[in-house]
């Protein structure tokens, strides 16, 4: 069905609803390259006015993507809660967004599990940058697996000691710097440069020795393939959580070389290991917009909803960590400091509004016209929408991976500057090593030697002093 | 501004065990001085790989200069802001460029090389001759006939594809100035792809990356390129079932990490 809008004298016209939603989406280099971008401003705005008027019903049902052709479709529309969807089921887009701006977090909570990916897309797509920090602000989404994670003014912190040959000194060192700074509570999160099980033995059981060994209350991951986490299990090794890049498409899945059932395999394979202390969510999803484009199968969708259908993938799983790799791909799917800011509002508020645990990896790479004051923008943007964690790279330069995140002192800024609170178990933690004082300032003294001195492997490079 | 730490910081001891920014110090929740301003040196460094133009001509004439035939292609992508935002046109020729190619294409050859700009003209300025230089003679060892070397503008790897096609080669190996990490603003990459053709995907390639001062130097490079071309032409394959064994004491940087376009990392160039 053909939907139109009259600007002046003029018609616009969208052949269909997944059109509407692309053209209604703000001008991003990755829909252009895709050729579904809208062309003209004007365009774009018929399209944003005309988005408003569909009703949220009428969404649910016309799938984008077949149900027959996509298991992410199937997914979505089989596990959807008809129940939590009638509260909102008689508002169009623009209705939703006043309510959305209205609701109390109660109200919020308790209508995620009818918001599809769609509708929350669909939504974010009329509203500006503040709307969706405001809304976001409002969504509680708790998890658990060995502290809490998603309370109200808290702020995790992935802390990511990549390392370009997966020493284990230097990625050691990186995980002690990081710890000196208060990070880590969100998980211990290694990208690995090598796939091979034997290296990601030695990696899990490192990471497990320190965890035990200073008693942190924090879980620890190794961000490789699920096929190769599940053979980590089936050989008894040390696994806190699974990890896996996922999309919002079957195909573009598919060139991740995962399925749902193999996410379902994984999820039991973790449950099983009861490793949590306080709860047991333990998978860790990755997610960014553009992933299905670069693999061909966005089936002519606009990214961002394509996106948001990723965290209908997460959401099946219960993770405790997801997070969109906002500015990772490149300017050919998000050209500028512009554009990856307000992607990165407008996913962690779809992936809130869903009730995923969504954190952001607010990243660019070096081909993109961004910098690290563009990531300042986005961080305390994110800060105050409430967003569950960033990531902490040493120095914000990723020397394996290439690119540019957040670093250890970018969450110290952020605390300082919101008065965001570490997860409260660790922050208890940190306190009682004498990490930081009862506000959860770091102390100048802090046991740094202690740290190092109990880290497994660097006693023997003589750094035990 | 602050001073550096001094050797026996555990700090600065902790630091020497990673390349990673480490042990940085902090004036309050924020970086020191110096690790602004060092940070910010790189990113200048790593930028302006990515947006100084390829000089051909200097590059040519050092190209030539080792005594290999030179051909200058530009790739449908006009200038580097069209470049950065259509990976499409950056894999595609001009016509014009086609028809040169193909009026310069005899009988075929072995090996095709192209010498691309990708996202660091520096790497190719730096690194490009110095590495046909190492891989020289190994060339004339195999006795693998070679096509004139193609010097490539606005190009992604997959370029070679066309220019290997237009030259009748049996493989193409692009060497292609990488996406710069804010400290290897000067790595280059090398893909090898066996039966050059349009449309050959990322997974029938096999890459070498991270050839540059400060990662794999140029004789370990072309070791390693001869290996792969070898095995190539013996198994008749590229990419993904061609795994590089060329010798534990040469395992490079994990260059799959690298090809994984559509993998959720972004290919290097």
């Amino acid at each position: 069905m053909a939907y139109r809008h009259l600007v002046g004298a003029r018609t616009h016209v969208f052949a269909d609803l997944a059109t509407l939603m692309a053209k209604a989406t703000p001008v991003r280099s990755g829909d252009r390259l895709a050729g579904i971008a809208a062309e003209s401003a004007e365009e774009e705005m018929a399209a944003r006015w005309c988005l408003a008027d569909v009703p949220l019903s009428e969404i649910l049902a016309r799938p984008l993507i077949a149900y027959e052709a996509d298991d992410v479709t199937r997914l979505i529309l089989d596990t959807h809660d008809a129940a939590a969807f009638h509260e909102i089921a008689h508002l169009t887009v623009g209705d939703f967004r006043e309510f959305l701006l209205t609701a109390p977090s109660a109200t919020l909570a308790r209508i995620a599990p009818g918001i599809t990916p769609e509708i929350a897309a669909a939504v974010s797509k009329i509203m500006r940058n503040q709307d969706l920090i405001l809304v976001a602000r409002k969504c509680r989404v708790v998890t658990r697996f060995r502290n809490t994670i998603g309370l109200q003014g808290r702020l995790a912190v992935r802390l990511q000691p990549n390392h370009p040959t997966d020493d284990a000194a230097g990625i050691t060192a990186s995980i002690i710097d990081g710890l000196s700074y208060g990070c880590g509570d969100a998980v211990i999160g290694l990208n690995p440069a090598s796939d091979s099980v034997s290296t990601l033995s030695g990696l899990l059981h490192l990471f497990d020795d320190l965890i035990r060994r200073l008693e942190i209350p924090t879980q620890g991951c190794i961000l490789t393939h699920v096929t190769t986490t599940i053979e980590a299990m089936n050989r008894g090794l040390p696994v806190d959580l699974v990890f896996q890049s996922i999309a919002g498409t079957q195909g573009a899945n598919a060139s991740f070389g995962v399925t749902l059932p193999i996410l379902k395999e994984a999820h039991e394979a973790a449950l099983a290991l009861k490793r949590g202390t306080v709860g047991d969510n333990c998978m860790y999803f990755e997610t960014g917009q553009g992933s299905a484009l670069s693999a061909g199968q966005h089936h002519g969708i606009d990214q961002q909803t394509l996106e948001a259908r990723a965290y209908a993938v997460a959401r099946a799983f219960r993770p405790l960590l997801v997070n969109t790799v906002v500015g990772f791909i490149g300017p050919e799917y998000l050209y500028d400091g512009k554009e990856i800011i307000r992607a990165g509002l407008e996913d962690h508020f779809c992936g809130k509004l869903m009730g995923v645990p969504l954190g952001v990896d607010v990243c660019y790479t070096n081909h993109a016209e961004a910098d690290q004051n563009d990531m300042d923008t986005l961080l305390t943007l994110l800060g105050a929408a409430g967003c569950t964690f960033i990531m902490g790279v040493p120095g914000a330069d990723d020397v394996m991976l290439n690119y540019q995140s957040t670093s250890f002192h970018d969450s110290l800024y952020l605390r300082e500057v919101l008065g965001l609170k570490r997860a409260p178990e660790f922050e208890a933690w940190l306190e009682r090593i004498g990490l930081t004082d009862a506000d959860g300032a770091l102390r100048s003294d802090g046991p740094s030697a202690r740290l190092i001195a109990a880290a497994p492997g660097l006693a023997n490079r003589g750094l035990a002093a | 501004m602050s001073a550096d730490r001094g050797p026996e910081d555990p700090w600065a001891r902790l630091a020497r065990l990673t390349p990673a920014r480490i042990g940085l110090g902090r004036a309050g929740a924020g970086l020191p001085t110096r690790e602004v301003l060092r940070f910010g040196l790189a990113h200048a460094q790593a930028r302006d790989a990515v947006h100084t133009p390829l000089d051909a001509e200097a590059v040519r004439s050092d190209i030539a200069a080792l005594g290999f035939e030179t051909l200058t292609v530009t790739s449908a992508a006009p200038d580097r802001a069209t470049y950065l935002r259509r990976p499409d046109l950056g894999r595609a020729l001009t016509d014009e460029a086609r028809d040169a190619l193909g009026a310069e294409a005899g009988e075929g050859v072995d090996l095709a090389l192209v010498v691309a700009d990708g996202l660091s003209a520096r790497a190719v300025h730096e690194g490009a001759a110095g590495f046909l230089a190492a891989f020289q003679p190994h060339v004339a060892r195999a006795g693998w006939r070679l096509a004139p070397i193609v010097l490539a503008t606005q190009a992604r790897v997959a370029l070679g594809d066309g220019i290997g096609a237009a030259l009748k080669a049996r493989a193409v190996v692009v060497l292609i100035g990488e996406r710069p990490g804010l400290s290897s603003p000067d790595s280059l990459g090398l893909y090898l792809t066996l039966g050059p053709r349009i449309g050959r995907s990322d997974a029938e390639r096999n890459c070498i990356s991270n050839v540059r001062p400060a990662g794999l130097s140029h004789d370990l490079a072309a070791f390693k390129l001869n290996w792969l071309l070898t095995q190539a032409f013996a198994l008749g394959l590229s990419g993904v079932n061609l795994k590089d064994a060329s010798g534990d004491a040469l395992e490079s940087a994990p260059s799959s990490t690298l090809l994984a376009d559509g993998a959720g990392r972004p290919d290097c160039a």
